[in-house]
């Protein structure tokens, strides 16, 4: 059987980890291998690292950061933000990487996902999918371009295409929900998880255990990405699974 | 003294397994062709792809007799996720089955896709079987990292020391003699898979 996983997201701006709210308003929150280390020790299962610089749009600062990161974290290293080509991601991969992060280029050229997938296998490939809820259509909205950009294509359609082309695994983030600490679309994640037969990531929102353990059982989500819960919370990935364990969701022993 | 050779394979992420190491304490290097193998104490072969393109390198570069003539010298040998599979004697992966280097007596096959999606990825359990060098002071029932469609299976019991479940029982950590085998990536375990590369670095080979 496989574990349920807690999973820190960092994002990258300018060399430096960054929190953000709506996918805006950026605090520092600290320096990006000096974190991943710490997560590290604190048994964390999975790293994800996204930049999230607006300008430029490239992977050239995540090559050096992925070399730093994976010097000091022995768990699986996802890395995304700027992805624009297999190459861009052969290179990530190269430099330390487990698996990519595509977003933006997952509407752009599903050829991307192809190549990646059957160079290094799907289990290389997550598609991060941002989304908003809007009122006026009564329906999810997908957003590319680090939430700026909208995508007319539903969530189920976006799934199928991703998954057809080749994605290992699916990210969905709420946008409504990031850096708000009011809890997972657990809405969301189910809508993914009904079309997805890949794992999928639930993003977006975490502020305490009693959320994770929320939408852990709502949904059955395999893992949950975390960003202010460990950043600006006395809270941490041991904690948080230890809190979880009571409740006989499965996390991996040490 | 330990000097530990990493064998250069064409994909992957070679640099985390030195990473590991370096990390432990170790100062290891990476093994081509061009490479001395009498140099090293200790030869690791990582491996990320498919059997038979792996098992083709190695062919293109003749080194699977160099591999061979390392293990029996009786010097510790370890192969991890494929390179523990090319440890077997065949793989059905591909379209015909490949031939290993029959270093273990064990043989490769595709897991089942029944109700289950390939690759098996996440952290499962590894169960020991037996006591080996390699797996001292590792809890019994502990998770490790997983990346893989394919498996071996033993015909006798005696190579087999752990083994874990996806679909059906599979061996997750195979030994005979001086060879040992991890199906996980013990350099993507954190602080158990750092252990266990600890002992192999540390191991003499004998049982």
């Amino acid at each position: 059987m496989l574990k349920k996983r807690i999973i820190p997201i960092q994002l990258l701006n300018g060399g430096r980890l960054v929190k953000s709210i709506e996918f805006g308003g950026f605090r520092d929150v600290g320096d990006p291998v000096k974190s991943s280390s710490v997560y590290n020790s604190q048994f964390a299962d999975e790293l994800i690292l996204l930049n999230v610089a607006r300008e430029p749009r490239s992977i050239a600062s995540l090559l050096d950061v992925v070399v730093e990161v994976s010097k000091v974290s022995f768990m699986p290293l996802a890395i995304g933000g700027g992805i624009a080509s297999s190459h861009d991601a052969a290179a990530l991969i190269r430099n330390g990487a487990d698996k990519v992060v595509m977003n933006t280029v997952a509407y752009r050229n599903l050829n991307v996902i192809t190549e990646t997938a059957n160079r290094f296998g799907s289990q290389a490939v997550i598609v991060s999918i941002d989304v908003r809820w809007d009122p006026s259509m009564n329906d999810y909205v997908l957003y590319s371009n680090c939430g700026m950009t909208t995508e007319h294509v539903t969530l189920e359609q976006h799934i199928g295409r991703v998954i057809g082309a080749g994605a290992g695994e699916i990210m969905v983030q709420s946008i409504d929900r990031d850096g708000s600490m009011s809890g997972f679309d657990t809405k969301l994640i189910n809508r993914a998880m009904a079309v997805s037969p890949a794992p999928v990531i639930g993003a977006g929102g975490s502020g305490n255990y009693d959320q994770l353990r929320e939408a852990f059982l709502e949904t059955g989500v395999s893992a949950l990405a975390c960003g202010s819960l460990f950043n600006f919370s006395d809270s941490n990935p041991l904690r948080a699974k230890a809190f979880l364990a009571n409740y006989g969701l499965p996390f991996k022993k040490v | 003294m330990e000097r530990i050779g990493i064998l250069r394979m064409p994909l992957g992420n070679l640099q985390s397994v030195w990473n590991a190491l370096y990390t432990s304490g170790f100062d290891p290097e990476f093994v081509d062709e061009h490479s001395n193998f009498d140099d090293f104490s200790h030869l690791i072969i990582p491996g990320v792809g498919h059997f038979k393109a792996v098992m083709d390198h190695l062919h293109d570069k003749d080194l699977p007799k160099r591999i061979l003539d390392f293990a029996a010298s009786g010097r510790p040998t370890l192969g991890i996720c494929v390179g523990m599979q090319l440890l077997g004697l065949s793989s059905t992966e591909g379209d015909v089955e490949t031939q290993g280097l029959g270093l273990v007596n064990g043989m490769v096959t595709r897991l089942p896709t029944e109700g289950q999606v390939l690759p098996h990825v996440g952290w499962s359990t590894v169960e020991f079987k037996r006591s080996h060098p390699v797996t001292e002071q590792l809890k019994q029932g502990r998770d490790y990292y997983f990346v893989h469609s394919y498996a071996m299976t033993a015909e006798i019991e005696d190579p087999v020391i752990g083994v874990s479940s996806y679909g059906r029982d599979f061996v997750s950590i195979v030994g005979q003699d001086n060879v040992v085998g991890f199906q996980f990536h013990p350099e993507k375990s954190q602080a158990n898979g750092l252990q266990l590369l600890t002992n192999f670095a540390y191991w003499d080979g004998k049982c």
